[in-house]
């Protein structure tokens, strides 16, 4: 009765491992979709269980890399290429869909048991008690990470450890690549024509505040003090301008005021474009709330657009007596 | 229904609570954890507003304004006038 079951692996293949690659590096995101409905891995039965997940490449691999070994049906969503839990927030991940899939699937024709086993992060989307009323099918949660799915199946319970995410340095890393690679090219762009304008050391600053916000801001995370986002960025901020700025005090040598209008414009423009860019790593972090970033948006955004803009022209002055004779 | 934490918008009802465990089971930072029969909040301050527990909560015993805690989506919605992403 497996009409509309295709057929799969647990095996991750180098081709499969490319487009892990791909997807996290931010190549094409939306290339990197599952076709949705049902898969068998192995060789299941009318007595197999039923793993739930979304369209997204990377989720549908890390599920049936951990199912490796074992039998199980897949029933996948439509998610339009987006993860569990992003999928789940924006209600794609959702009752309506999963309902749809499991009629689409005659799922339950297929098994004669009546369980769901779904990625915990797919809560935010799915009511459970819903699903059964309408489908039959009781819900069950797993685990958060699917490497632990093999221990839930033991005893189809989860550990707290299990039910917690996490968001260590390796995962911080892992999904601040994209962020990383994004702003390249328009860093570069910026940094020639800063060093056109104003010599090497302005160049120099927009390439160490992009690094510092981008790279060192996520490993740093739990680090840097203070909780808000904002507050972490403006000190990481400021750590980056301080050498810059006592290093235009002196070169190119010039009397009078430039010297420490130079060191200013470092110290005015680096701080609020480092806390700006750690404010949207809030989005690929595991914990933030929108309460809480709300706030900071309100609190901190102002400041940082003040600070930044008194910075830009403050260069603009300072590249200009450069340009015009400030050259002693 | 009762505030929780000064931080976020979580809700409370104790006395709706039929101690299903659905709420443990689904906050992924442990707010929740049985107490007896009833669901009882330990890391209050913990919630990220995801909304898992109040759309799994069988008896609307919690409340939540969920939605993502993400700068760029919510400046890209203030900034177009558009409605930040909502589950439904």
């Amino acid at each position: 009765m497996n009409i509309a079951c295709r057929p799969t692996t647990g095996v991750i293949t180098f081709a499969n491992r490319w487009d892990h690659f791909l997807a996290r590096a931010g190549v094409n995101r939306m290339a990197r979709r599952v076709e949705p409905g049902l898969y068998g891995l192995g060789k299941p039965t009318a007595q197999t269980l039923v793993v739930v997940t979304a369209n997204y490449r990377l989720s549908f691999d890390a599920l049936r890399a951990a199912l490796n070994g074992t039998d199980a049906y897949i029933l996948v969503l439509n998610t339009q290429g987006i993860n569990v839990w992003c999928a789940a927030g924006e209600g794609t991940f959702g009752t309506d869909e999963l309902v749809r899939q499991v009629e689409a699937a005659a799922l339950a024709e297929v098994v004669n048991h009546r369980v769901l086993i779904l990625p915990q992060l797919g809560a935010p989307g799915v009511a459970a008690h819903e699903v059964k009323k309408r489908t039959g099918f009781k819900v069950e949660y797993g685990p958060v990470r699917a490497a632990d799915l093999p221990a839930y199946l033991k005893t189809r319970q989860a550990t707290p450890e299990m039910r917690r995410v996490r968001f260590t340095l390796a995962d911080r890393m892992t999904v601040a690549l994209v962020d990383i690679l994004k702003p390249l090219p328009l860093m570069a762009l910026v940094a020639v024509v800063l060093y056109f304008l104003g010599g090497p050391l302005p160049a120099l600053a927009v390439i160490l505040a992009t690094l510092a916000a981008t790279a060192l801001f996520p490993a740093l995370l739990p680090w840097l003090p203070t909780r808000e986002f904002s507050t972490k960025g403006f000190i990481l901020g400021g750590v980056v301008a301080l050498p810059l700025a006592l290093a235009a005090l002196g070169n190119p040598p010039a009397l009078g005021w430039l010297p420490l209008a130079r060191a200013a414009m470092y110290l005015l423009a680096v701080p609020p474009a480092v806390a700006y860019l750690a404010l949207l790593f809030t989005g690929s972090t595991t914990f933030t709330s929108r309460a809480g970033v709300r706030r900071e948006i309100f609190a901190y955004i102002p400041v940082m657009a003040w600070m930044f803009g008194a910075g830009v022209v403050l260069a603009l002055v300072v590249f200009a007596a450069q340009f015009w004779g400030g050259r002693a | 229904m009762n505030r929780v934490s000064e931080i976020n918008s979580l809700q409370y009802d104790a006395a709706q609570c039929i101690g299903c465990g659905l709420c443990v089971d689904v906050c992924p930072h442990g707010v929740f954890a049985m107490n007896g029969r009833l669901a009882r909040l330990v890391r209050p301050a913990a919630c990220m507003e995801c909304g898992a527990c109040q759309k799994n909560c069988p008896v609307g015993a919690l409340w939540v304004d969920s939605g993502t805690g993400c700068a760029s989506a919510m400046i890209r919605a203030a900034l177009s006038g558009k409605k930040e992403a909502k589950p439904t």
